[in-house]
């Protein structure tokens, strides 16, 4: 067990530096920021120092050690544009962040499982098929497309919700939170319904395709010959069985949610991760899309580990042992 | 065996039929099957691989899914007609006072419940309020099917037993409530034949001890040798011969009987060849109109094609559905 969890995180590292080699090339390539960042009266000598103070005159391998060094050292740069540490700024956007990702999650799992369950244990009827058929559009449509009608619909026509920013924010520990004051609510339902609505998809597509097999268990038609309530026979043997799949995928989902959740943060200017990194992007911030990256990586491996020792949980047959070779 | 009564039936099916549908129509898997189950008798259901025994099996405790359909008969148990019931009354009588094995040890249970759960259950649903001992009761339950250190192997989940000891466990779950009737669908197919012999053994101790009315489903007609008071042969979703054990075996009155017997290996003098009968059974779908044996029966004459033959008794309470019956001087 715990040799597993040595290799896991050794595997970590390695993913993890692998990404940051990526990252930075790709960074190098997208354009040089000096233009950006220092006004076009600057005198050419200014200019230099500038250059050099932000390191940028280096070769690009050598600003990598540099950085690669520093990172070791948990520093992950300071960002050109606010002047502030790269880690410090994403981190203070975090629980915006969290908080969307974790009100969509429960959000889709609350509706998408029970319905999912519906559908799978009446396979075949109308409205099962309804419902399945609709799902497909639940995550076909493009989010930031969804967004706008949601605004155009609630916001600019209904006026019933706000169509930017936070709201309200009560801290909790230290950490600012939206959906404990009744502004940050409402500000909160539309990017939430945005990002739920192809994981409530999802959660349905998944649920009602497990239970429809779990019907036809043998050990679902043992436990009726054991004359088993059917609530129970649902409860305990078949949401049992499908709890598998279903935390596996949350987990996925919540690594990608994290990362993906951009676009949604744009179209609702929430102030989370994702609209740091876009602005970071457009600004040619560097260091702040480093270890954006980074941090969302690491993030994704942590949260995966974290599913592979709930999968060994919810399933006695799987042991986790370090693989062999 | 002796000393029970077994005069008072527990069990009588008439007329039943259960049909399959399709795209094409309903297609009867079980064809007016009539059978009658006295206290403590143990009957063997033999037949091939598709002749309806265990769609027998589900009919008579009413678990028959869609595509399927129960359509017609009853099912007298203890004089109740199951058919009759809503759904709750079926459940409680289902697990308590009549039982099912299943064919296949390794799917019946359910792989992420311990076993304990999977015990409890089947006595807890079925009592009012709160039960004490209910583990005591389970591994009493385990102790009695011959398994070792019961009150550890409650904690444990089936992947951690044998084939044998789910079945074993399986049986144990049947036994709990101390049921009027089991119904053994083959369960000791998916089992080497030394831990079938245990079982086999197991089972007709329990059986005899807690006075139980038991049907044991099979293909292999050396178990039910062993086992059986009673035998009947089913084909193609009705049965075509039934008898005592001895008189079946010893002297069928059903050429369908008679080629079973003839291809089991120790019952063939030696030298002679085994004879498998010919063909196979047919498809749900393409079942002959007139006795269902006649395609491949080679005492078929032009009546046989016509109308399926009616049942036919004689003294001793043997039944049979063939117009040209074996004599009964023949022996297999
Ligand atoms: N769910 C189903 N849908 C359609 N046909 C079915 C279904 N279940 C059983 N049948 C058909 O009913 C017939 C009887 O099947 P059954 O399972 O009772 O056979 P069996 O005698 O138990 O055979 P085996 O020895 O292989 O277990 C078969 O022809 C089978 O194809
Ligand atoms: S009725 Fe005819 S076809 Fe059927 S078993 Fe008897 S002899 Fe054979
Ligand atoms: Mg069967």
């Amino acid at each position: 067990m715990l040799l597993y969890i040595m290799q896991r995180l050794m595997q970590s590292i390695g993913v993890l530096l692998a990404v940051s080699v990526a990252v930075f090339l790709a960074v190098y390539a997208v354009g040089n920021p000096v233009d950006l960042l220092i006004s076009p009266e600057a005198t050419q000598a200014e200019r230099q120092q500038m250059i050099a103070r932000l390191g940028l005159d280096q070769p690009v391998w050598s600003q990598y050690l540099t950085f690669l060094w520093n990172a070791l050292h948990g520093d992950l740069g300071t960002s050109f544009v606010h002047g502030q540490p790269a880690l410090s700024l994403i981190v203070s956007r975090m629980p915006a962040t969290f908080e969307l990702v974790v009100c969509a999650l429960l959000l889709a799992s609350l509706i998408g499982i029970p319905i999912g369950l519906w559908v799978g244990l009446n396979d075949g009827s109308f409205g099962s098929r309804a419902v399945m058929t609709g799902s497909i559009l639940g995550y076909s449509i493009p989010s930031f497309w969804k967004g706008m009608v949601l605004i155009l619909v609630l916001a600019v026509w209904l006026n019933w919700l706000p169509a930017s920013g936070r709201g309200e924010t009560v801290p909790v520990l230290g950490i600012p939170l939206s959906f404990l004051t009744l502004d940050g609510l409402r500000h909160l339902t539309m990017p939430v319904i945005n990002l739920a609505i192809p994981n409530i998809a999802l959660m349905i597509r998944l649920t009602a395709a497990g239970a429809s097999e779990a019907v036809h268990q043998d050990y679902v038609k043992f436990a009726r010959a054991k004359g088993v309530r059917n609530q129970r026979i649902v409860r305990r043997h078949i949401l049992r069985n499908i709890l598998i799949p279903i935390v596996t995928v949350l987990g996925v989902e919540f690594g990608s949610l994290i990362a993906f959740s951009t676009i949604t943060e744009t179209v609702f200017a929430w102030p989370g991760m994702g609209k740091l990194l876009i602005t970071s992007i457009y600004q040619l911030d560097r260091p702040v899309v480093v270890a954006y990256v980074l941090l969302v990586t690491f993030i994704f491996v942590m949260v995966n580990l974290l599913v592979d020792f709930t999968y060994a949980a919810l399933d006695p047959r799987v042991k986790l042992t370090e693989r062999m070779s | 065996m002796t000393g029970q009564d077994k005069t008072i039936p527990v069990l009588e099916i008439r007329g039943l039929q259960t049909v399959f549908h399709d795209a094409q129509g309903a297609w009867p898997a079980i064809n007016g099957l009539d059978l009658t189950l006295h206290k403590g008798e143990v009957l063997g259901l033999v037949g091939e691989s598709g002749s309806g025994k265990s769609v027998a099996g589900f009919s008579v405790l009413g678990l028959i899914d869609p595509p399927g359909e129960i359509t017609n008969g009853e099912v007298l148990f203890n004089g109740r007609d199951l058919r009759k019931l809503d759904e709750e009354s079926l459940r409680q009588l289902r697990g308590a006072s009549l039982s099912m094995i299943f064919q296949d040890p390794l799917t019946t249970l359910n792989p992420v419940l311990t076993i304990g759960e999977q015990m409890v259950e089947a006595i807890a649903e079925h009592t009012r309020g709160a039960t004490p001992d209910l583990r005591r009761r389970c591994a009493e339950g385990l102790a009695r099917v011959g398994i070792t250190s019961p009150a550890e192997r409650l904690d444990q989940y089936p992947h951690e037993l044998s084939g044998g000891m789910r079945q074993r466990v399986v049986i144990a779950i049947a036994m709990l409530n101390r049921p009027d009737l089991i119904i053994a669908d083959e369960p000791t197919t998916a089992l080497d034949v030394t831990i079938q012999g245990q079982i086999i053994a197991e089972m007709q101790e329990l059986q005899r001890e807690s006075g139980a009315a038991l049907i044991w489903i099979t293909h292999d007609l050396g178990v039910v040798a062993e086992l059986a008071d009673r035998i009947a042969v089913m084909y193609a979703g009705d049965i075509v011969e039934t008898g005592s054990t001895d008189d079946v075996l010893d002297r069928p009155r059903h050429p369908y009987t008679r080629g079973l017997l003839n291809s089991v290996p120790g019952d063939t003098a030696a030298g002679e060849p085994l004879r498998q009968i010919e063909g196979s059974a047919p498809p749900l779908s393409r079942r002959p109109a007139g006795c269902p044996f006649s395609p491949r029966c080679d005492r078929a004459s032009d009546m046989c094609l016509d109308q399926p033959p009616p049942p036919e008794a004689d003294a001793n309470g043997r039944v049979w559905r063939c117009y040209h019956p074996l004599p009964e001087e023949e022996a297999a």
